[in-house]
């Protein structure tokens, strides 16, 4: 028989989460600082909403493109957040989570061999999307001594002839780090000079918590023309199942991304369209108040990494701290192993979202503080444990 | 800082001033100082403790009574209401809009006990015109807790 599997897949590397989350999931009794969605429920009117629905027999497609009031509410929404406005009927598209924005954008722009930008440490999913739609990955190391944000200089270096598409991800996953307005001014000039497209995932918008307001790059000077805008409600409302994001862009590029969408995947799902019109009318409180529980467990971890000698960078976005490890000697995995078996705390190790996260863990603080409590008492027996070791 | 220090507190306030102070990012110092003037400007009330009584052995009974009275010239509802909160055995007292005036909560040991305050105290005040009351028969959901939650994680334990 031939081989029945395409080269570009099967050369693909796993991901890097996938081998510790087979070992995690086989101990009972450890816990988890691993997850990357909220632990919050979706408020309930949002899920009443999505009930409602059913009972009132919505359960048949959407048009393509989305429910016309949803990417309405969409608009609507960005313009009171950011100030920006987007057409509803050709610049807006609803897709399956963000994640499916990514892979759409990135397909209906690339040509094969055009080189994409990933700065890492980042989400898994920007390098093998890419390689699928026939790109070629650039990776981008960001820096710890610039809180992993990315500056005006890293881009250019990292820009050549056949560079089309810079993703953005900030806020960030695994690392927290923003971008600030004066940041992301700074890279702006350089993707204009240099005529690149930016794809900017924007699905931690919400939980952010720098005391400057937050900015999108869109919110700059001639970028809105060339950036793919993607959020979600998978964060911001705690709905990661119920896989709805969407992305708002030039038409030109919605209008590809509609074609793709329309074949591949026909609607995004329709209960959960109706949610998440609840969730954009009547949701802003909810997501106030998590943002809020949020923020008090990162200044938790922060204060008590530094009280246990941890460098950490301060993060003002996403669910995640950065702590560095490089003190121990020891690998990201190998702490992460080690941690896991001698006190059965899961943590990830930042290599899952790049080599360049070597020596750094990402902690989830999507956890109740009580659980955060008993995870930081056990991380501060190791490391203590870790030091004794060192000093002998 | 006044609204969230509240905010944390009413669903906790057994939490330490240290942890307070650091989840608010503020000092202790700041902390200790904005509850005093909470507790003097009399907006934190008491800490009280939300028992589940029903997984006790002990018995309790508890009622929601609805009250309707004659409000009195210059006094309103004012009069009649402390009369009735004065009884150590009554737990709440609100003055109500709509088909009655007076919600008031109470516990006792038994059914007898609360019908025997009703009947006896309650309903023989001058003012009170009429009363009804409900007994509780199941408590889901108490100062914004649900009683019979379980608390189980269902999240897979690592995702990207």
């Amino acid at each position: 028989m031939r081989n029945p599997l395409a080269d570009k897949v099967v050369e693909m590397k796993p991901s890097g989460i996938r081998k510790f989350f087979d070992i995690v999931s086989e101990m009972d009794d450890a816990i988890s600082l691993g997850v990357g969605e909220p632990d919050f429920d979706t408020p309930w009117h949002i899920r009443d909403e999505g009930i409602y629905s059913l009972e009132k027999g919505r359960t048949f497609y959407t048009s393509n493109a989305g429910l016309k009031e949803l990417k309405i509410e969409i608009c609507n929404y960005l313009e009171r957040k950011l100030g920006v406005k987007y057409h509803y009927n050709d610049e807006t598209i609803v897709t399956v989570g963000g994640s499916e924005g990514i892979d759409i954008a990135l397909r209906a722009m690339l040509n094969p061999g055009d080189e994409v930008l990933i700065p890492q440490p980042s989400y898994v999913s920007y390098e093998p999307c890419t390689i699928l739609a026939g790109g070629v990955p650039v990776i981008i190391e960001l820096k710890a001594e610039n809180e992993f944000r990315l500056t005006a200089e890293e881009l250019l270096n990292a820009i050549t002839d056949k560079t089309k598409v810079l993703v953005l991800p900030f806020p960030n996953n695994p690392t927290g780090a923003i971008m600030e307005k004066k940041d992301l001014e700074a890279i702006a000039k350089v993707i204009e000079e240099k005529d690149i497209f930016v794809i900017s995932d924007e699905i931690y918008s919400e939980l952010y918590y720098h005391e400057d307001k937050y900015n999108s790059i869109v919110n700059i000077p001639g970028m809105k023309e060339r950036t793919i805008l993607i959020n979600g409600f998978s964060k911001a409302y705690a709905m990661t199942g119920w896989r709805l994001g969407y992305a708002c862009g030039p038409k030109e590029i919605i209008e590809q991304m509609i074609k793709i969408h329309q074949f591949a995947i026909m609607c995004a799902p329709t209960t959960s369209q109706y949610a998440a019109v609840e969730a954009l009318r009547n949701g802003d409180d909810d997501v106030a108040e998590m943002r809020q529980a949020y923020n008090q467990r990162r200044r938790y971890l922060l204060h008590a990494f530094k009280e246990m000698g941890l460098p950490c960078f301060e993060p003002y976005g996403a669910f995640y701290v950065f702590p560095c490890i490089k003190q121990f000697g020891m690998t990201s995995e190998e702490f992460a192993m080690r941690f896991l078996e001698e006190e059965k705390v899961a943590v990830v190790p930042g290599t899952a979202f790049g080599d360049c996260g070597e020596g750094f863990l990402r902690i989830s603080y999507a956890y109740s503080l009580e659980n955060l409590k008993i995870a930081i008492e056990r991380l501060k027996r190791f490391v203590e444990k870790l030091q004794e070791e060192q000093g002998k | 800082m006044r609204e969230e220090l509240l905010a944390i507190i009413e669903k906790n306030s057994r939490i330490d001033l240290k942890e307070l102070a650091v989840i608010l990012g503020v000092e202790e110092i700041d902390v200790v100082n904005e509850l005093a003037a909470l507790e003097k400007e009399g907006i934190i009330c008491g800490y009280h403790t939300l028992i589940n009584w029903e997984k006790t052995s002990i018995e309790k009974v508890s009622a929601l009574i609805e009250v309707r009275v004659t409000p009195q010239r210059g006094q309103g509802f004012d009069n009649i209401a402390e009369r009735i909160y004065k009884y150590p055995e009554v737990d709440d007292v609100y003055l109500i809009s709509g088909g009655y005036d007076l919600l008031v909560s109470l516990e006792g040991k038994s059914l007898k006990e609360v019908s025997q305050f009703v009947s006896d105290k309650l309903s023989t005040l001058d003012s009170v015109l009429s009363t009804a009351t409900h007994f509780v028969l199941k408590k889901y959901k108490d100062h914004g807790t649900i009683l019979s939650k379980k608390n189980e994680d269902e999240r897979e334990k690592i995702t990207p």
